[in-house]
């Protein structure tokens, strides 16, 4: 189901003014929502099985930004997310490292020190996260923090209320602002709530709006409101991402976050990945998945694989 | 008189108080035992009954793990009367049981009518020792210090249970009810040749106040669903009474990796009074000390 947005280009001038954003975002084709629902359905039922599981359970784990946003999180907390992040299992060291640990901006410089020299990445939600209810000023101010902190990566929110309201220019030069923020040092993942942007129409627009803007990830949620990623909105961000290399050669990254708990979860999403945007995705530079429970069950998914027998929650962390 | 059509039922495996039909979608075929009273009635077609497979399991241990501790924390006198419902429900459909049993075993409907009832009165047996086994089984202990010293049995956790062979239903209640009676959460493997009276004793489970989770019933080959049992990660003890040498000794070693507890299968003659063995066998004996001294103004020395 491609999506056959205007002529390449009419993409250099479609952020000109604000009616030619409107026009080209209300261009954008609708969403089949029936269509996309099976699509996504139908790919969710393929058998991955043996060899094919444990290559996906690995990349799974390496595609993990192991989160904790929690008003409770304590820097003891955060390193011994970023310790599990490092050495997801311990008992078998052939485990692949998890792609990030995920924290709030003030826990950024604990969270630098535990995971020093081992690769995995610090990424920092800012903007006033999660609601993002918060003067230009401010959210700037916390981007800078992280950034300087030492944030390799910044999750920033739009304004919904902006974006819902029809105001798609302020959502824009907000994402270039932050985005002029993090300067080369952060890339920048830009979150939807695609649960609070009610159709598909709009997440199809907020992610162009995104991707126009300069976002270098494109991500479902927050974590913090009823629907979060689901295969079929997750679909659509990853066909908008293949559409817009395929216009532009720019190549962004998509992380759906918030209710994915089981490896099976996680394997559907792969196969999404592979289906649709393609196997140049299949890689943690390019896909993501926002979470902290999935880890363990792809644990003990991979030590049933490696051992034969069925693991349980007692040969994992308590998180 | 028009002649009804048979409304023939469809046996279901019993997980996390669903009724699933096997993952696998397998089934196999049951039917009345071949030593049956009468020529006619000589390995006749009963019923399909789901064919268990690994995922089964897998999927039983996590409904059980997820019960485990509201059961476990529930107090005994709430899962005594949670038990005195089951033999209130089974009364119920006395009726039914016997039949099943009756084809199962191939007995007289008396003969069968005889063990119906027994299973009935054990339920209610067991309903009864909820809350007194952990006088029989702790107490207080006399020490040398100025100290209270308590034990008290707790349950051991997620325990499966391989229902004997041959005793389709007096058996099955004899080895299940004692699990769940001291606060475990079950996996029940049933009989091979005869899961019918089981898998309808997981219908009376479901209406009986009884939370679901706490007893899952599996039906298929017992070594194909017992085996990833024995090695699961997450069991905490085996009764190995539906076993036979070779396979018990197999689940025997499989269980050793995570020092699962387990019950080796014996001669037991269900229709004896069956006595608390099979309640301690899954309990643990927790004890404590408490600080004493004299008390403080407040009435307490703390």
């Amino acid at each position: 189901m491609p999506t056959t947005a205007p002529a390449a280009h009419a993409l250099g001038d479609v952020t000109a003014s604000d009616s030619t954003l409107r026009r080209f975002l209300h261009g954008l084709p609708g969403v089949d929502t029936v269509g996309l629902e099976a699509r996504a359905a139908s790919l969710g039922t393929r058998s991955i099985k043996t060899t094919a599981k444990a290559y996906a359970i690995d990349l799974a784990i390496s595609m993990v930004d192991l989160t904790t946003l929690e008003g409770a999180d304590t820097p003891g907390k955060v390193r011994a997310l970023g310790a599990k992040a490092v050495h997801p299992d311990p008992t078998d060291r052939t485990t692949p490292t998890a792609a990030a640990v995920c924290v709030y901006p003030d826990m950024v410089a604990t969270a630098k020190e535990a995971v020093a020299g081992s690769g995995v990445k610090v990424a920092s939600v800012a903007t006033a996260f999660p609601a993002g209810r918060a003067a230009l000023d401010v959210k700037l101010a916390d981007v800078r923090d992280a950034v300087a902190a030492g944030a390799d990566e910044v999750d920033m929110v739009i304004d919904r209320g902006a974006f819902l309201a029809g105001n798609y220019m302020k959502v824009y030069d907000e994402i270039v602002a932050v985005k002029e923020t993090c300067g080369t040092s952060a890339r920048l993942k830009v979150i939807f709530e695609t649960g609070e942007l009610s159709t598909y129409d709009n997440i199809r627009r907020a992610s162009w709006l995104g991707m126009l803007a300069g976002a270098d990830f494109i991500k479902t949620s927050t974590g913090k409101v009823a629907v979060n990623a689901t295969p079929a909105n997750t679909l659509l961000m990853l066909e908008a991402v293949r559409d817009f290399r395929a216009q532009t050669g720019v190549q962004v990254g998509v992380k759906p976050a918030g209710g994915i708990r089981t490896s099976k979860d996680a394997i559907k999403f792969l196969v999404l990945v592979n289906e649709t945007a393609g196997e140049d995705w299949l890689d943690n530079h390019w896909f993501r998945f926002g979470a902290s429970s999935l880890l363990n069950d792809l644990l003990m998914q991979r030590q049933k694989l490696a051992t034969g027998r069925y693991s349980g929650p007692d040969y994992v962390t308590v998180d | 008189m028009s002649d009804r059509l048979n409304v023939l039922k469809t046996y279901k495996l019993y997980v996390g108080g669903k009724f699933p039909r096997s993952e696998s979608g397998r089934v196999y075929e049951v039917t009345t035992a071949t030593s049956a009273a009468g020529a006619a009635g000589k390995g006749k077609w009963l019923a399909n009954a789901p064919l268990a497979s690994r995922k089964d399991a897998r999927d039983a241990v996590v409904a059980a793990r997820k019960a485990f501790g509201p059961w476990s924390g529930a107090t005994a006198y709430n899962r005594g009367q949670i038990l005195y419902r089951v033999a209130e429900m089974l009364e119920g459909r006395k009726e039914q049981f016997v039949r099943e049993v009756a084809e199962a075993e191939g007995l007289s409907k008396s003969k069968a009518a005889v063990q119906v009832d027994a299973a009935i009165d054990r339920w209610v047996w067991y309903a009864g020792w909820t809350d007194k086994i952990a006088q029989v089984v702790g107490g207080g202990n006399p020490v040398a210090g100025p100290f209270f010293n308590l034990s008290t049995p707790e349950p051991t956790g997620v325990v499966v249970v391989l229902a004997p062979q041959e005793s389709s239903f007096l058996g099955l209640v004899s080895v299940v009810a004692p699990v769940i009676a001291t606060g475990n959460t079950a996996i029940v493997v049933t009989s091979e040749k005869s899961p019918l009276p089981a898998l309808s004793l997981g219908e009376v489970l479901a209406t009986s106040d009884l939370p679901g989770g706490v007893v899952n019933v599996l039906s298929g080959r017992t070594a194909e669903i017992a085996t990833p049992l024995a090695a699961h990660q997450d069991v905490n003890a085996i009764d190995l009474a539906g076993a036979d040498d070779v396979l018990a000794k197999e689940l025997e070693i499989a269980a050793a990796d995570n020092l699962k507890r387990v019950l080796r299968p014996q001669p037991v003659d269900y229709a004896e009074t069956p006595g608390i063995e099979r309640m301690t066998a899954f309990l643990e004996t927790k004890t404590v000390w408490h600080p004493t001294g004299s008390l403080g103004a407040s009435g307490s020395s703390y």
